[in-house]
């Protein structure tokens, strides 16, 4: 990504919200929903255009879960550790997703296929344990079917 | 307005807006704390200062809290030390519990609590960060697993210093000190001045130790060690020893170092005679001949050097070209000392001993530090580092005799001595500058105005019916008001606002350097700068340019200052530097 596509893209964002109260925040959103995460060149942009500290900048940033520093995944895996998915056995569902991918949660596959990230309760517990990959909901999930719904979306590429 | 209140059922009348903490103080209860620090703001980050209001079960930060009108405060009881206790083991619990082997074994606050509140087991499981030490700058060390989440560094790096390379990243259990984006302190803003280090409670960030260095040099056969100590160290070492703050120590410091192994004791305060020599002959030649723009500004800190190419990189035309005492020194040992004295130059090594973590940047900052031909000064040490070789060879420093340092690098005059404190540069300077100008020496020698702990001075001082504006900020964060002055003058075509100024990185001076020994407060400051004023008082010479070894020099080696010579060896460059380097 070259300086001035960024400067082109921040320029909106920034004029907007320059010298507000808390305009870090709500400049952040933005591009947060831009760039669906806040790439660290745009992070250094906004610290000249803002001036704002690069530091203070990062504390934000990674203050909050929502914001990321990395682009996410083509596929968003969620996989479920709330109370009844946890009993009924999520946390091997877990590292068998971790194990297939080599990613920790929260993290992106080197490929940038798969994004993971543990969620607490998908609101159906009847069908614990529980794993999503984007809009779809797999349930009563096995350690051996991890490999298959994951493959799903492999082939795809 | 003053307020009435009660502690541990003691009357007290503080000011409104006191601190439970402090109000505590004035009725001789020091409450434990570990985030809050008097150069600094309140956190309430460790959670160890909590009190109790009488009949109230609520505990509060004693802090953050002001005292209040009709409050009765109860600093300990039974219940109140029970929970710092189990606050101390929470915090410990994220804490290794090697302190054998730590950088602050024995002068560590953490450490010191434990003792006080006699903690003998580990009540909670043991959690330390996998994160790896931080060893980049190559002169300070950051170690993650030793963090216990203070906040005193970043506020010290962000506040005081207006740096922000030190950051709160992450949150909860996560949370960590670190540059922006986990990046190496090397790669971000970091000036290294160290004074993370000197704040840290605990040995999360300490000094890069280069004692084993200088303790293989000292046994090699092949090389010629020669030493040079700093104004500010002779005021502040003596404090690892037991001696009242601000004891000059110079002259047993020169006869420790030759029972150290040094061959040849060398006084950074001579060098800092020959800076006024170049830099006051500089600055009377941009004020009388135009040879420059002005305002004329000091670079003997590296830290500000650093901060100025990162950040004020518009200001580097006003920057004197004069190297700092340290590399003036180094050079000047290993061209003039080794010529007169026929020795190799490639065989001396020169230590020196600094207030400063950032001097062990300095050293290799550009080329212009190897001016000699070879690396002009080879290790820099710190305060602390020096009292620990002290310790190590088990030299019993109060006692040892005075003595005198060697040959030719050796008298200082008073205006050498000042340079550790904030202002002191200026007004050696000044010194000289009135006496190129006017042919003659000023009756006054003291500039009061210019000294003390105000983070910006502004003077005006008469020079042969010039008005002469001066401006000292010291501590980072008080630069920018000076520069944005001169910006704005600039800007609008007006009259520039000063015609010298003086930066220091850290407060107070070289005395508060980031090297000095740990819990430096502005009463301390004070004190030690106090040391070297008196030593000032004390010189028989308080003009660099009358001492007779600085004549000697320029007279038969260096000829003239900003000379052909002079030029090569005692002057150097700036450049732009990225803020980030990733």
């Amino acid at each position: 990504m070259c300086s001035e596509h960024i400067l082109e893209q921040l320029k909106p964002i920034v004029e907007e919200w320059k010298g507000k109260e808390g305009s870090l925040i709500m400049v952040l959103h933005a591009v947060q929903n831009h760039f669906g995460y806040v790439p660290r060149e745009v992070s250094l942009q906004l610290s000249r255009l803002l001036e704002i500290p690069l530091a203070r900048i990062y504390e934000v940033i990674t203050f909050y879960n929502y914001f990321k520093l990395e682009p996410p995944g083509k596929h968003r895996i969620s996989v479920c550790l709330g109370t009844a998915c946890y009993l009924k056995g999520a946390p091997v569902i877990l590292e068998e997703v971790k194990s297939i991918l080599s990613v920790k949660e929260g993290e992106t596959t080197k490929d940038g296929l798969f994004h993971l990230d543990v969620v607490r309760c998908l609101g159906c517990c009847g069908l614990a344990p529980v794993m999503m990959v984007d809009d779809k909901v797999y349930g009563k999930v096995s350690k051996g079917q991890v490999m298959e719904i994951v493959s799903k979306y492999g082939k795809e590429g | 307005m003053l307020i009435r209140a009660k502690i541990n059922g003691i009357e007290v009348q503080v000011e409104k807006g006191t601190t439970i903490l402090e109000a505590a103080g004035t009725v001789q209860v020091k409450i434990p704390t570990l985030c809050k620090h008097p150069d600094l703001h309140a956190s309430a980050a460790c959670g160890i200062c909590i009190v109790k209001v009488r009949g109230s079960a609520k505990m509060l930060r004693a802090c953050c809290t002001p005292l209040e009108e009709g409050m009765d405060i109860i600093t300990h009881d039974p219940e109140i030390i029970s929970v710092r206790r189990t606050v101390l083991e929470l915090i410990l619990s994220k804490h290794p519990n090697d302190c054998l082997k730590c950088g602050r074994n024995n002068d560590c606050e953490l450490q010191k609590l434990a003792a006080d509140f006699g903690i003998r087991q580990e009540s909670f499981k043991n959690f330390l960060s996998p994160l790896p030490p931080d060893d980049s700058t190559g002169t300070i060390v950051l170690e993650p697993q030793k963090c216990i989440l203070c906040g005193r560094c970043v506020d010290v790096c962000q506040n005081m210093q207006n740096v922000w390379a030190l950051s709160f990243l992450e949150r909860g259990f996560e949370t960590r000190i670190s540059p922006a984006g986990d990046i190496k302190l090397a790669d971000s803003p970091c000036v290294r001045c160290g004074q993370c280090s000197n704040h840290c409670p605990t040995g999360a960030i300490v000094e890069k130790d280069d004692t084993n260095r200088v303790w293989a040099a000292l046994q090699d056969p092949d090389k010629y060690c020669v030493v040079q100590i700093a104004p500010a160290v002779r005021v502040a070492v003596g404090e690892a020893f037991g001696y009242p703050v601000g004891t000059n120590l110079t002259k047993k410091l020169y006869a420790l170092l030759r029972r150290l192994g040094f061959k040849a004791v060398f006084d950074t305060n001579f060098a800092a005679d020959v800076t006024i020599m170049e830099e006051g002959t500089e600055f009377v030649e941009r004020l009388t001949k135009q040879k420059g723009p002005l305002p004329l500004i000091t670079t003997c800190c590296p830290s500000w050097v650093d901060f100025m190419e990162k950040f004020h990189p518009d200001m580097i035309e006003y920057f004197s070209s004069c190297k700092s005492p340290q590399e003036i020194l180094g050079v000047l040992a290993k061209t003039y000392y080794a010529e007169m004295k026929g020795i190799d130059p490639a065989k001396i090594y020169v230590v020196s001993i600094m207030p400063c973590t950032s001097k062990k940047y300095e050293i290799k900052r550009c080329e212009e530090m190897f001016a000699s031909g070879c690396q002009d000064v080879d290790v820099s040490l710190t305060t602390r580092e020096l009292a620990r070789m002290i310790k190590q060879a088990g030299i019993d420093f109060v006692n040892l005799p005075d003595e005198d340092p060697d040959h030719i690098l050796r008298d200082y005059s008073g205006a050498g001595v000042i340079f550790g404190a904030t202002g002191g540069v200026m007004e050696a300077a000044l010194r000289t500058a009135y006496f190129v100008l006017n042919g003659k020496n000023l009756k006054k020698v003291d500039f009061e105005e210019l000294r003390g702990l105000n983070g910006v001075k502004e003077a005006e001082v008469q020079i042969d019916g010039k008005k002469i504006r001066v401006a000292i900020a010291h501590g980072l964060s008080n630069v920018e008001y000076v520069l944005n002055k001169v910006r704005e003058a600039k800007k609008n075509n007006l009259e520039i606002p000063y015609h010298f100024i003086e930066v220091m990185a850290c407060a107070g001076g070289c005395v508060g350097g980031g090297g000095q020994p740990y819990g430096v407060t502005d009463e301390l400051r004070k004190k030690r700068a106090g040391g070297l004023y008196q030593d000032d008082r004390d010189c028989s010479v308080r003009f660099s340019h009358e001492n007779p070894y600085i004549k000697k020099l320029y007279a038969e080696y260096l000829c003239k200052p900003l000379g052909e010579k002079s030029e090569h060896l005692l002057h150097t460059h700036y450049k732009a530097r990225p803020v980030y380097v990733k």
